[in-house]
C-alpha cells in the first residue's frame, strides 16, 4: 500500500498550494514520477481516485501522470546512460562509479483549477 | 466553459516530511537525545537484536524503544520483558513507513528527559522507509544471510541512506551461499561510509561491536 500512503502526501500538499492560491476547487493534477522512483503510476491513479473523492477541494479531479526517464551518470567515462536497462554498471566502460542524474521524481508539477 | 488555470507547484513531496524532520533532529540535539531508527525486511532480527544490544547498555544509559514494525504489541511486550526498559507501541494503521511527523507523535508518549537513546524499530520493508527521514539522527539497517548478499543492489536507496548495516544470523552461513566479502563490496557501491556489523542476535556473538558503536554515537550527540 506504497501508492496510498503517498497519495495522502500529494493530499497534503495539494491543499498547502490551494489555500496560497486562493483556490477552492482543483481539476486536475499532474505529477512527475521518474521511472526508478518505486511508485507504481496504475496503482497512484486508483489510489488518487479513491482519496481525491473524499475531499471537497479535489472531488472528481484527475491526476496524470509524467514519466520522467531514468539517466545514471558515469564519474570513470562521463557519459550519461539509460538506468533501467544498465542499472549501476556503465555499458561504456563497464564502471561501477555511477550515480543516479534523474528519475527518481516524486513530485507535484503543477495543478488545474476551473477558471 | 473548458477554460483552466495552470498554476506551477513544482515541489517533491518528500520536501515537507524533510523539513519536519530536520526540525526534529534539531529539537533532539537540544535535549541530548539520540534517536537511532532501525529498519530491514520482516524477520531479519530487529527485535533480538535490540533485545541483546539494550542489555549490553542499558546500565550506562537511559534507553526507551518505539516499536512501529506491526501493528500488535508483542514486540513491544517482548522488549519490555527481557530487558525492563520502556518500550511502546506505535500505530501506523498500515502505513509501509513511518514519517517524522509520525516518529514525534511517537516521542511524545515517552518522556525525553529520562532518554539518552531512543530506538525506532521501523516498519518491516525495504523500500518505502527509506524514503522518509524520520528526523532520526542515524539509520541502522539489518540484512541476514538467508535474505541473501545481493540485497544491496536489490534496494539501493536503503542501502545508502543506512549509516550501519548490521549482518545478522551469520550463525546460519554455513546452510547458505551468502559471501560476506561480496555483500561487503555490494554495500560499498551503495554507500562507501557504512559501517558493517556481522552478527549472531540468537548467541549475541558481534552484538558487543555493535553496542560499542552505538554508545560512542550517543556520547558525542549529547556533547
Ligand atoms: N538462526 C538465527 N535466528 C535468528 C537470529 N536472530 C533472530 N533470529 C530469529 O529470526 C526470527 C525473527 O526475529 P525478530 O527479532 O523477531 O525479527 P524482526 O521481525 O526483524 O523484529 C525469530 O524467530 C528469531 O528467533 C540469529 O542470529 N540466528
Ligand atoms: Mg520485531
Ligand atoms: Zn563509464
Amino acid at each position: 500500500m506504497h501508492e496510498l500512503g503517498i497519495v495522502f502526501y500529494i493530499i497534503r500538499d495539494v491543499k498547502q498550494a490551494a489555500e496560497e492560491n486562493g483556490v477552492s476547487r482543483v481539476s486536475a493534477l499532474v505529477m512527475n514520477i521518474g521511472e526508478v522512483s518505486t511508485v507504481v503510476p496504475e496503482y497512484l491513479i486508483d489510489c488518487w481516485r479513491w482519496a481525491a473523492d473524499k475531499e471537497d477541494l479535489l472531488r472528481g479531479s484527475e491526476l496524470r501522470i509524467n514519466t520522467i526517464p531514468a539517466v545514471t551518470f558515469c564519474e570513470t567515462c562521463g557519459k550519461e546512460y539509460e538506468t533501467v536497462p544498465n542499472g549501476k554498471t556503465c555499458p561504456f566502460c563497464g564502471s561501477g562509479n555511477t550515480w543516479l542524474l534523474r528519475g527518481n521524481e516524486v513530485e507535484i508539477k503543477e495543478i488545474e483549477v476551473p477558471s | 466553459m473548458d477554460e483552466v488555470k495552470v498554476i506551477e507547484i513544482k515541489k517533491s513531496i518528500f520536501a515537507e516530511n524533510d523539513k519536519d524532520a530536520d526540525a526534529l533532529r534539531k529539537e533532539l540535539k537540544d535535549r541530548g537525545v539520540y534517536l537511532l531508527n532501525l529498519m530491514s525486511s520482516p524477520g531479519s532480527g530487529k527485535t533480538t537484536t535490540l533485545i541483546k544490544t539494550i542489555n549490553l547498555l542499558k546500565d550506562k544509559l537511559r534507553i526507551a524503544v518505539m516499536e512501529a514494525d506491526i501493528d500488535s504489541d508483542v514486540d513491544a511486550v517482548k522488549i519490555k520483558d527481557a530487558t525492563g526498559i520502556k518500550s511502546i507501541q506505535l500505530h501506523t494503521g498500515g502505513m509501509c513507513h513511518l514519517d517524522a511527523e509520525m516518529t514525534r507523535q511517537g516521542l511524545d508518549g515517552l518522556v525525553l528527559q529520562d532518554c539518552d537513546l531512543v530506538v525506532l524499530e521501523n516498519v518491516g520493508n525495504l523500500v518505502c522507509p527509506a524514503e522518509f527521514d524520520t528526523g532520526s539522527c542515524r539509520n541502522a539497517m539489518i540484512l541476514s544471510v538467508p535474505e541473501g548478499d545481493d540485497k544491496p543492489l536489490k534496494y539501493p536507496l536503503m542501502f545508502s541512506v543506512c549509516d550501519v548495516v548490521i549482518i545478522n544470523k551469520t550463525d546460519v552461513l554455513p546452510y547458505f551461499d551468502f559471501d560476506m566479502e561480496k555483500c561487503r563490496e555490494y554495500i560499498r557501491m551503495r554507500n562507501p561510509h557504512a559501517r558493517v556489523f556481522p552478527i549472531c542476535a540468537r548467541t549475541g556473538e558481534g552484538v558487543d561491536a555493535f553496542a560499542e558503536w552505538l554508545l560512542a554515537e550517543v556520547r558525542s550527540w549529547k556533547q
